[in-house]
């Protein structure tokens, strides 16, 4: 279904983007370049990553130059069958230039940000992505939200509604917990659902967002068509305790920095957007309260206090698991936990947050 | 939710906010209120500058006109904080301070300790300052060095909505007194500024802009110029690394020293008159703890040695320009290549 002629564009990660610079080019003009292939790298004022092409072809123009600031949705390249003559090259490229001056970017910067539901007296706060198909939900992990997915959900998306969601006491979401434990956030997640009219969902939950999906699966089996377990909590005993309680705790700079390291196998992506981010969230009044309050749910000791990985190998459901080899909060030897009950995928140069640095190739198994 | 708010905006929610969660605390000061008479929210004026506009109707008595006696109205501030509650004065303009300083400096500073500890003072006076609003000598200076000198005070000095919303809430719930400059230019910045309160610790800069080259530490509404002046540079291929300490007493002199360790080269930028101010506090700090990481002296962009003139064209001079700081940068990078 492609057409001849592909353009490449700057890519929108997350809702705050509006412009990346083009780090560089992974390809040549001229090269053969394989569906699925990563093309080149871009950055934004928060994150670096990679674009790749979803269909293969011959990289023809490179239209952006290295150390070049444009905004999203901004012509970056062009992919084409080995039978489009240059001169055809030419005419997309002019076309497509004076139509992005005459606004398209304007529809991007049109899409919807995010929305809020009321679930059990507290506001939730989602972003939706997608017309129709299948419904999705993301849940990130301790400390996370909705922007932990910014690689992945606008990509989900194609043929799929995917919401990614602010649990209690994180993002956007109402500061106010109730009650703090697993239990209590996988009935947030089916409330969610309810209040949404979601029927049956797939769940992809990364970390401690991983361990809520499994609850969630537990308390309402039928509502669950598939789980999808990225460096999730829940499958196993250890995990890095001091992290869990420093993330809760600190309100400084310079400590926060120091534990967010430890979420990647590239230290070079925490940024100080990254950083400042979460700073801001944290010292939103509440914050600590209600991530101090679930981590002592969470945690026995140094240890995960709940493992569900018995329960939910026995449930049926089609389930595979995501993990970064050099993960240091939470040993990537949890992804065997469910034997012959998962499919399981490790990436070797990924840390924890391996939707984010292994995000194409966690793509093409989350769309598989 | 984050939205986009003015500097002036962010005060005015961080009063509402902390009025709302508490009780205890009250905000005084000359036309605060600004005369009353009208219907709910739309009754004042709200300040010299509208600051305060909408308080009285949300919280009446609880914001206060004062008379003009500076004297009276801040010791009485410091008083009643003393006696349990949490007031938020106004200084109008910070150089009226000479009327009312002895309640500062000598009562509010002094009783945690003149009290063995048992004492507490949690009072903010907010003040305006700065030049540039053509208001003459008498209501343009940058005063903040003589409070930072003073031990039991804390000084504030924001420099986005952002950080004015955070210092502002977190000056209202600190126990000892915090005096938060308000730089009168700022206050139709917007920024992007969260709903919900929050607060921001004393006592740690924040990092505007990174860079390898050249270390750049400015206060309150220098750090725009600041920011002015980097990004022409960057253009020439000098990366600053552009800090604002936000709070001049207590200082982050760890963050500006970590980045002198890898800079070499420092400019401090501060609007305030050249000699005992916070630049040179901060050059005496730089030169004492990070002497062997300096490859050049440390340069100060300040007003000159004078009152605030009331000419235009004398007075625009007369504040350090993104041009005057990016000289000095251009001479602690040529220093030593």
């Amino acid at each position: 279904m492609s057409e001849r002629i592909r353009p490449i564009t700057m890519p929108k990660w997350g809702l705050s983007m509006e412009e990346g610079t083009v780090n560089r080019w992974l390809a040549s003009e001229g090269d053969t370049v394989q569906a699925g292939t990563a093309v080149v790298e871009v950055e934004s004022d928060k994150i670096a990553g990679s674009l790749e092409i979803p269909t293969g072809g011959i990289l023809r123009q490179r239209v952006a130059s290295e150390a070049e600031v444009l905004p999203v949705g901004a012509l970056l390249g062009v992919v084409s069958e080995a039978d489009v003559s240059d001169a055809e090259i030419d005419v997309f490229v002019a076309e497509f230039q004076s139509r992005f001056v005459l606004g398209v970017s304007e529809e991007d910067k049109a899409a919807a940000g995010p929305e809020t539901v009321v679930v059990d007296g507290h506001t939730l706060s989602y972003l939706r992505r997608g017309e129709s198909g299948e419904a999705v939900l993301l849940i990130h992990g301790f400390g996370g939200d909705k922007n932990n997915w910014l690689f992945n959900h606008e990509v989900l998306a194609a043929g799929r509604v995917v919401y990614a969601l602010d649990l209690p006491g994180h993002g956007a979401s109402d500061k106010t917990i109730d009650d703090p434990t697993l239990e209590a956030l996988a009935k947030a997640v089916i409330g969610f659902a309810d209040a949404l009219k979601l029927g049956d969902f797939h769940l992809i939950g990364h970390s401690f967002g991983g361990a809520t999906s499994m609850a969630t699966a537990l308390r309402s089996p039928d509502r669950v068509r598939s789980l999808t377990l990225i460096a999730s909590a829940g499958l196993g005993s250890e995990i890095d305790a001091e992290y869990v309680r420093g993330f809760a705790h600190t309100n400084s700079r310079k400590e926060l920095k120091a534990l967010t390291i430890r979420l990647f196998a590239d230290e070079n992506l925490v940024t100080r957007q990254l950083v400042d981010d979460l700073l801001r969230f944290k010292r939103l009044d509440g914050v600590q309260n209600a991530l101090e309050a679930i981590a002592s749910a969470f945690l026995d000791g140094d240890r995960q206090r709940t493992i569900l990985a018995p329960q939910v190998a026995k449930l049926g459901k089609p389930i595979q698991i995501i993990w970064g080899a050099k993960d240091r909060i939470i040993p990537a030897s949890h992804s065997n936990a469910l034997g012959e009950a998962a499919k399981v995928h490790v990436f070797p140069n990924a840390g924890h947050m391996v939707q984010m640095e292994a995000a194409n190739e966690v793509n093409r198994i989350l769309l598989n | 939710m984050t939205r986009k708010i003015s500097f002036k905006q962010a005060i005015n929610e961080a009063m509402a906010q902390e009025m709302a969660r508490d009780e205890s605390v009250i905000a005084m000061g000359e036309d605060n209120v600004g005369g009353k008479g009208g219907e709910g929210e739309k009754d004042a004026w709200g300040g010299v500058l509208g600051v305060t506009k909408g308080l009285y109707g949300k919280f009446g008595d609880r914001i206060m006109d004062t008379p003009i006696s500076e004297s009276a109205f801040i010791g009485a501030a410091v008083g009643a904080a003393a006696c349990g509650l949490r007031p938020v004065a106004e200084l109008m303009f910070v150089d009226f301070l000479g009327v009312c300083f002895d309640q500062i400096y000598n009562q509010a500073a002094k009783f945690r300790y003149m009290f063995g500890g048992k004492a507490v003072t949690p009072v903010v006076i907010r003040t305006m300052f700065g030049a540039g609003f053509r208001a003459a000598a008498q209501h343009s200076q940058s005063l903040y060095s003589i409070f930072t000198h003073i031990p039991g005070l804390k000084c504030v000095v924001p420099s986005t909505p952002y950080d004015a919303k955070g210092l502002l809430i977190e000056a209202i719930r600190d126990n000892d007194p915090v005096i938060f400059f308000e730089h009168k230019l700022l206050y139709g910045l917007e920024g992007e500024v969260p709903e919900e309160s929050f607060t921001i610790p004393f006592g740690e800069a924040n990092i505007v802009r990174d860079g390898d080259d050249v270390t750049v530490v400015a206060i309150g509404r220098m750090v725009h110029i600041a920011l002015q002046a980097a990004e022409e540079l960057a253009k020439e291929g000098i990366e600053c690394e552009v800090i604002d300490p936000r709070t001049t007493s207590p200082l982050d002199e760890e963050t500006i020293l970590e980045s002198v360790s890898i800079t070499g080269r420092l400019v401090v930028v501060d609007e305030s008159y050249p000699r005992c101010n916070v630049a040179t506090d901060i050059a005496a700090i730089a030169a004492q703890k990070a002497f062997g990481d300096l490859k050049a002296p440390v340069y100060m962009v300040c007003a000159p040695h004078t009152p605030v003139p009331f000419s235009d064209a004398l007075e625009d001079l007369y504040i350090p320009s993104p041009a005057k700081v990016k000289a000095a940068i251009n001479e602690v990078v040529e220093y030593a290549k």
